[in-house]
């Protein structure tokens, strides 16, 4: 487990290397966010949604809205404020007052119990609605751990449509979180 | 679907937005543009234009327009980030000035113009032609803003239409005959608050996420 301060840093590091194109550095990032916004989501969450749903919605946020962090901030503030503001989204939808939480990543223990698979989880639903290549793209990257060349070889699309397919679809899912029809 | 797969995907997808200011600048030249290119085909600057730059009154409707515009572009950059503090106080600017404006008139002008010059002769145009001049404007920040990370879409929307509406308003400025701070204060104001209206009703429908 790492001590409260230390991941700031190294946190921020990550996120500035991936935001330059570093994949590695990225997905550890979002490896070690996991846990902690698991923790956090626990906390605050408990008994009123799939922790494991809220989790996945929030990472998916804070990869969609990276470029807002401004790499010569902290990064745990903002990490925070994305966190509690989909959590308060999540929180209105499933019916209760979103009472704003105080307490931040850095307050909580993260959580590293290995999630349940939730094959039926939220996000599984979601990505069966995305319509045609955005569906086959996004299941050939997740489900299937495809790399971006290897879902184009096999979709017969080029490289470049496939990240740009990835993207839309990414995208779509967090508007399909919100329920949005459209 | 389990975490990991996720991360997968996420770890896949490389394309990101441009930087929160640069798609800021980006929106505010584009409605410019756009506000531009509306007001040199509907109505141009009025005839006297360059004589009336020696007009404080005329010259001021350009330094309040502009100050709204300016003071609200400021904020929606920091509304754009999820950990920016705010500056709300920075939206006195205008109504401040706006103020000093008035009382400079009132103070200089006998009792009896102040009626004729808060009516104008045309104060319907300045109502439909502001608004309309705003429209791109306000399309091209609630975009903006979309693709970046507003907490509070409802002010969001609001800050984009007061941007909007100070742009709006400079050009509607160019060719309204009225430029006592009386016409300016009652007929302006209220073509902006619509335009802060509608872009906080948009707010709510666009900027959530």
């Amino acid at each position: 487990m790492t001590p409260p301060n230390t991941s700031e840093a190294e946190w921020a590091a990550l996120m500035r290397a991936g935001l330059m194109g570093d994949e590695a550095a990225y997905r550890k990032l979002l490896e070690q966010l996991a846990p902690a916004l698991r923790g956090l989501a626990r906390r605050r969450l408990a008994g009123t949604a799939d922790i494991e749903d809220v989790v996945q919605e929030v990472l998916l946020a804070i990869h969609l809205k990276r470029h807002t962090w401004r790499t010569d901030q902290p990064f745990k503030p903002w990490l925070n404020a994305i966190a509690r503001h989909k959590m308060i989204d999540v929180m209105r939808r499933r019916g209760r007052r979103g009472e704003v939480p105080i307490e931040g990543l850095e307050d909580v223990l993260p959580d590293d119990t290995v999630p349940a698979e939730t094959s039926q989880g939220e996000l599984f639903r979601l990505v069966a609605r995305l319509d045609g290549k955005q569906l086959d793209v996004v299941r050939g990257v997740s489900l299937d751990g495809d790399s971006i060349a290897e879902t184009a070889a096999k979709l017969g699309m080029s490289e470049g449509a496939v990240r740009v397919t990835l993207h839309r679809g990414l995208r779509r899912l967090a508007s399909l979180y919100r329920g949005d029809a459209a | 679907m389990n975490t990991e797969k996720l991360i997968e995907a996420l770890a896949s997808d490389r394309e990101t937005e441009m930087p929160p200011n640069r798609m800021l600048l980006a929106a505010l030249l584009a409605g410019f543009v756009g506000a531009g290119l509306l007001f040199f085909s509907l109505l141009g600057p009025r005839g006297n234009f360059l004589d009336s730059l020696s007009s404080w009154r005329f010259v001021m409707k350009f330094v309040v327009s502009l100050t709204l515009a300016l003071s609200a572009a400021i904020l929606i950059a920091r509304a754009m980030r999820p950990d920016a503090r705010r500056l709300d106080t920075l939206l006195a600017l205008a109504p401040l000035l706006l103020l000093g404006m008035v009382t400079a008139e009132v103070t200089n002008v006998p009792e009896a113009v102040w009626m004729p010059r808060l009516i104008g002769h045309n104060a319907t145009a300045c109502m439909v032609f502001i608004p309309l001049f705003s429209l791109a404007p306000l399309a091209a920040l609630l975009l903006a803003l979309r693709r970046s990370a507003p907490m509070a879409p409802v002010w969001a929307g609001a800050l984009a239409g007061l941007a909007a509406a100070g742009l709006g308003a400079a050009f509607y400025a160019a060719h309204c005959p009225d430029d006592s701070p009386l016409f300016v204060a009652v007929w302006y104001t209220l073509a902006v608050t619509i335009v802060t209206g509608l872009g906080a009703v948009a707010g709510k429908r666009l900027l959530a996420w």
